[in-house]
């Protein structure tokens, strides 16, 4: 089935009972060429390029859950190619690009939009760090622009310009980057790799990743053993725990990330919005919530709601910027578990076991890497070879030391990120 | 959250800084393989249950402790002294 807008016509002058499941349910088979563990953004975006890329259609994705349930379908959705570091700048610069040949390619109306994220800085001090990213961004071949205070206000009437503490001095803007709808990336990936027959296997739980010589030869699962001799590892959050199925530690600390959303209103905010002096990013959604949030918790945690000082922080964040939103009621909060490596950098690598390979670290940022991850390692995994732009995502750098990608420039430890 | 401190009693988990897993209260001689480094430094069991880490109460006593608790419920077992955990396993 393809969708177009002839379809959407058709359909809804004949009662919409011509559309069908965008994939099928079907039941694991005994062996297939590859598995891949974990059926949420990232999962699935492999198998779609192991299928495409690479003509490899004898694979499965095992997911515990429902497709797109995990920090997919949770995130605030923002898209951008603004990283600094060698390493990052190339993979995101990559990631961008897909995004935006990504609905064409799926045939899937992922609401991609290309609305232009505005950052906020507030000192003499943060305007030279962000024309130094700027131009950083330009050089990566991307698009910036440093604002004025005049053309900030132009274009962001709403913000308390004068604020006594931290008055705005300008933005650094991103014209490409912008927001995209975060369940419809996973169904578009999902229902383009099931049209290539990879299976998509639900409610199906790896328990144990079998090990023989050093090399890999299947899981098992709550839904029997499953045999391949190839298994990624691409859970997120949960990485420490199935990593451990094959006697790894990994370089993760599971840290919770939460985000807000307001009751619907008329669209007010045009673009996506960050504060520079605290932790407050917001944008507006189709449905008209505003879709807002901040920083970690910072503190270990696999529970999927946080706690109320980073919620009155973000919060206090911002009032201070845009007092306007103080009127609008809070809908709801939640939590994601998020993967949060000691340099703030991703994972895309090989294992000392053979045939295993291990896709993870992203932090809070990994929406928007969801086609970049998905092509580069797809690519090591159908041909043994680091891809280009993800090159640099190894995970020996925390042994060695060497090609440690810290981005914020906090220092590479796991409680600075 | 909040976190019993045994100095100064049950306090806002905002008073306490996040240091990490307790694994830092184990520091490697300085002459230590790489590995051993990379173990201390980076490498994490990041249990989903029951954890131990390192706190400081930067805004109260300023006393460092090890805060034994669940990752999944939040709940805290038990609070104590990172100088009588590092003495005890002296
Ligand atoms: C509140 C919040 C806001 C965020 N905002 C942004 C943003 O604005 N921009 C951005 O770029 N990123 C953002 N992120 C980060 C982004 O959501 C994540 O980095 C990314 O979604 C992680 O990759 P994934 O989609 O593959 O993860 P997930 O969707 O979590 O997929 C992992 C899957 O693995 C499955 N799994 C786990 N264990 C097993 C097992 N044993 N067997 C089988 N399956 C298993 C899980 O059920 C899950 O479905 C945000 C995250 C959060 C929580
Ligand atoms: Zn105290």
């Amino acid at each position: 089935m393809r969708f177009s807008g002839w379809r959407v016509l058709r359909e809804g002058l004949t009662g919409n009972k011509g559309w069908a499941p965008h994939w099928r349910d079907p039941e694991p088979k005994a062996e297939y060429d590859a598995i891949i563990i974990g059926g949420g953004g990232h999962g699935l975006s492999t198998a779609y390029y192991l299928a495409k890329n690479h003509g490899m259609t004898n694979i499965a994705v095992l997911e515990k859950g429902y497709l797109g349930g995990g920090n997919v379908g949770r995130n605030t959705t923002i898209v951008r190619a603004n990283y600094g570091m060698p390493g990052n700048s190339e993979f995101y610069s990559h990631s961008l690009k897909l995004w935006e040949g990504m609905e064409q390619d799926l045939n899937y109306n992922v609401m991609h939009s290309q609305r232009g994220i505005i950052n906020l800085f507030h000192s003499d001090g943060q305007r030279d760090a962000f024309a130094r990213r700027g131009n950083t961004m330009i050089g990566q071949g991307d698009d910036a622009e440093l604002l004025d205070r005049a053309a900030v206000k132009r274009m962001l009437p709403y913000l308390d310009f004068d604020n006594a503490r931290f008055p705005v001095y300008g933005g650094l803007l991103h014209r490409r980057g912008g927001t995209a709808r975060h369940d419809a990336v996973a169904w578009g990936y999902a229902r383009g790799a099931d049209q290539r027959g990879v299976d998509l296997i639900q409610q199906c739980e790896v328990t144990g990743i079998d090990i023989e010589n050093g090399k890999v030869r299947g899981v098992q699962t709550t839904r029997g053993p499953i045999r391949a001799k190839k298994v990624g590892i691409v859970v997120a959050g949960r990485s420490g725990q199935v990593a451990a199925m094959a006697g790894m530690r990994l370089p993760i600390e599971s840290h919770v990330l939460q985000a807000f959303v307001t009751e619907g209103l008329k669209p007010v905010i045009d673009h996506v919005v960050s504060f520079g002096m605290g932790h407050f990013y917001i944008s507006q959604s189709d449905k008209g919530g505003l879709v807002f949030g901040g920083d970690l918790d910072f503190y270990a945690s696999y529970a999927s709601r946080g706690n109320m000082p980073m919620m009155e922080h973000v919060m206090e964040a911002g009032m201070t910027l845009m007092p306007m939103i103080g009127k609008a009621k809070v809908l709801r909060s939640w939590g994601g578990i998020m993967d949060m490596t000691p340099d703030g950098s991703p994972i895309i690598d090989k294992t000392d076991t053979e045939g295993l390979f291990i896709d993870c670290g992203w932090c809070y940022g990994g929406f928007k890497a969801v086609p970049g991850s998905g092509f580069s390692f797809a690519h090591l995994m159908a041909t043994g070879d680091h891809h280009g732009p993800a090159a640099k995502f190894r995970l020996d750098r925390f042994r060695t030391g060497y090609g440690l990608m810290d981005e914020e420039a906090t220092g590479a430890q796991h409680n600075l990120h | 959250m909040r976190i019993n401190c045994p100095i100064c009693g049950d306090r806002d988990r905002r008073e306490y800084y996040y240091q990490g897993a307790a694994v830092t209260l184990d520091r490697p001689a300085p002459d230590a393989e790489e590995a051993v480094w990379e173990d201390y430094l980076h490498l994490r069991e990041n249990p989903a249950g029951r954890t131990r880490d390192l706190w400081h109460h930067e805004g109260g006593c300023g006393a460092w402790v090890v805060v034994t608790r669940d990752t999944v419920s939040h709940k805290i077992f038990e609070v104590a002294l990172a100088a009588d955990v590092k003495g005890a396993a002296r």
